[in-house]
């Protein structure tokens, strides 16, 4: 039986739920339950999404707008049914409907179908087509495409074509300030980023506005979110609608490399560690470290939330500490294309030439417009106009006509 | 050892016999051989008057495609680049201001796009990965310069010419492979 001890150890400091469970005193100490046919023993009052969390792989089940790090979020999305097979020992009946693992706590002796049910696969495909009803298919323009949970849940269970034969729901753009970018368009109303703002800020003043198919994040009259941890709602989001605006558009997050570091920071709520998004030596994006789903990791029971001075304003490699490099799982496009190294790689050719360096027939930075090394797109405070490309045009002009095979054109 | 196919055959070593040290035989024979192709189709055409056709999945040159108004479709999403084995693509984004709806047709354009031609292989896999019909592999090829800068393909060199206000220049340079709309 596959169990992850360290994720187990980490799951009962961190969750309230376990406590909870600890005061009502069950006669049992465990409960026996069975996902897809593994049995694990869990506390009582963990969901079936945790249980299934302990076992891990396909196992399973997706989730996009449960939180574990986030109390009360969870069961809105529905994408993570499970049919429940036998309800307990005690109670062998199976559950009349699919059911909300993120919401539904195990039962000794609980038998749980998660991929080998038919239905529940049918149920998630239904699912993902839903929420795909309203969500926009911008991927190549939109910054989270890479490491969008929607993306991810979409390309296992959706459909290649959409049944939906009407508008889809719009809104009016609207600025929340210059760190984050709303889009509206893009969100599945996980309600992910408002728990964050009432658990980890100390004022909220965004939430949902309207109701149902009008419901929309908002923050009241415009007001703009200025808070030192606002930026940990663009971690929670699982799809692009709350994107980081100090990087948006500089690069797709395939072709920076991400880096593990820290750094003192002066806020004692922020843990200073961090993920760098780095394209050279140039910092693109900071995010907070996370785990094997996709949450904000925990150190020490504590939830590595990371404050906007690290995440905005620490945009150069001298104000942190690189530990090494990011493990990302092989199948992932963000390990795409990359050393994976921190060092560069060594010219072998000057050590073969006795020190002599090859006289090069072209130097690709004299010729090229992009990804030139004397400008720093990542000091731009957003997201780069065309104005900018002209200024750097000049730029690149007076530099490609230096040398080219010693001679000017 | 027996052998795998009956068609061997053991060279003579015989020496050569008076008429054959002559050569008048094999001459003849070989002039014959040298007067018959006068009367054969020409393999080979004049190129640059003339040329083949080509075959509907040949790929030569890249060019980046407009929409029927003339809007560029790239949205420097980089899936070429990252489909691209050679690593021969790069791209710089922009954020599309107000004013430039008729330029670019989204919300993010490529404001620098390049294409290293001397590492294309001309696999034709960014065409393959473009979700917005954005690069094509033209039928144009054979590129000739005498410097290597002038390989780096930008912007200005990709782009296909305006439909609406150079339609000629369009219609040639898409040829049968670019699928937009022609208009008039």
């Amino acid at each position: 039986m596959p169990i992850r001890s360290g994720f187990q150890k980490q799951y009962k400091k961190s969750d309230s739920i376990y406590y909870m469970a600890d005061e009502i005193k069950t006669a049992t100490a465990t409960f026996k339950v069975t996902i897809d046919n593994i049995t694990i023993d869990v506390a009582p009052g963990t969901s079936i999404l945790q249980a299934a969390r302990i076992i891990g792989g396909d196992v399973t089940p997706p989730a996009m707008c449960y939180y574990s790090k986030l109390q009360g979020s969870g069961g809105k999305c529905r994408t993570c049914l499970v049919e429940v097979a036998a309800g307990s020992t005690a109670d062998p009946r199976p559950m009349p409907k699919l059911v909300a693992s993120c919401r539904t706590n195990v039962m000794d002796g609980m038998i749980v179908k998660n991929i080998t049910s038919e239905k529940v696969t049918d149920a998630r495909n239904g699912v993902v087509e839903f929420l795909l009803i309203n969500h926009p298919l911008d991927c190549p323009i939109c910054d989270q495409a890479g490491e969008c949970h929607l993306q991810d849940l979409g390309y296992e269970h959706g459909k290649a074509g959409t049944r939906y034969e009407f508008a889809r729901r719009t809104f009016a753009k609207e600025d929340i300030g210059p760190y984050i970018q709303l889009h509206m368009t893009r969100c599945i109303l996980c309600y992910r980023c408002t728990f964050v703002a009432d658990q980890i800020t100390d004022s909220r003043v965004h939430g949902i506005v309207d109701r149902g198919d009008h419901a929309a994040i908002s923050t009241y009259i415009s007001k703009a979110i200025d808070n030192d941890f606002s930026g940990n709602m663009i971690d929670v989001c699982p799809v692009g609608a709350l994107t980081d605006k100090t990087f948006r558009f500089k690069n797709r997050v395939w072709f920076t490399k991400p880096v593990d570091a820290h750094r003192n920071c002066s806020n004692p709520k922020c843990c200073g560690k961090a993920t760098l998004w780095l394209r050279g030596n140039e910092v693109f994006r900071v995010t907070a470290r996370k785990d094997e789903w996709g949450e904000v990791q925990s150190y020490d029971g504590k939830t590595g939330w990371i404050c906007n001075t690290c995440r905005f304003d620490s945009k150069k490699t001298s104000d942190w500490t690189i530990e090494g490099l990011t493990q990302i799982s092989r199948h992932s496009v963000l390990g795409a294309n990359k050393y994976k190294t921190l060092e560069m790689p060594k010219e072998t050719l000057p050590a073969v030439l006795k020190g002599r360096s090859p006289k090069l027939m072209m130097n690709i930075h004299n010729v090229s417009e992009v990804n030139n090394p004397n400008i720093e797109l990542s000091a731009i405070n957003g997201p780069s106009h065309s104005e900018d490309f002209e200024r750097s045009a000049e730029h690149v002009k007076g530099a490609g006509e230096s040398t080219q095979w010693g001679m000017k054109k | 050892m027996e052998s795998l196919t009956n068609r061997i055959r053991q060279v003579e070593r015989k020496p050569m016999n008076f008429f054959e040290k002559i050569y008048l035989v094999a001459i003849a024979k070989g002039m014959f051989i040298t007067f018959g192709h006068m009367f054969k189709k020409r393999p080979t055409i004049n190129y640059p008057e003339k040329t083949r056709p080509f075959s509907p999945v040949f790929r030569g040159l890249h060019i980046l495609n407009r929409d029927e108004e003339g809007r560029e479709n790239c949205t420097a999403c980089g899936l070429c680049a990252v489909a691209c084995p050679a690593e021969a693509i790069t791209m710089e984004a922009a954020e599309r201001k107000v004013g430039e709806e008729q330029l670019y047709r989204e919300e993010k354009y490529a404001a620098r796009y390049e294409i290293n031609m001397l590492r294309c292989i001309f696999c034709g896999l960014c065409e393959d990965a473009c979700p917005k019909d954005a690069i094509y592999l033209s039928e144009t090829f054979a590129p000739a310069d005498y410097q290597r800068k002038q390989f780096i393909y930008g912007k200005k060199d990709l782009l296909i010419p305006h439909p609406v206000n150079e339609p000629d220049a369009y219609k040639k340079a898409a040829g049968n492979r670019v699928k937009a709309k022609i208009i008039n």
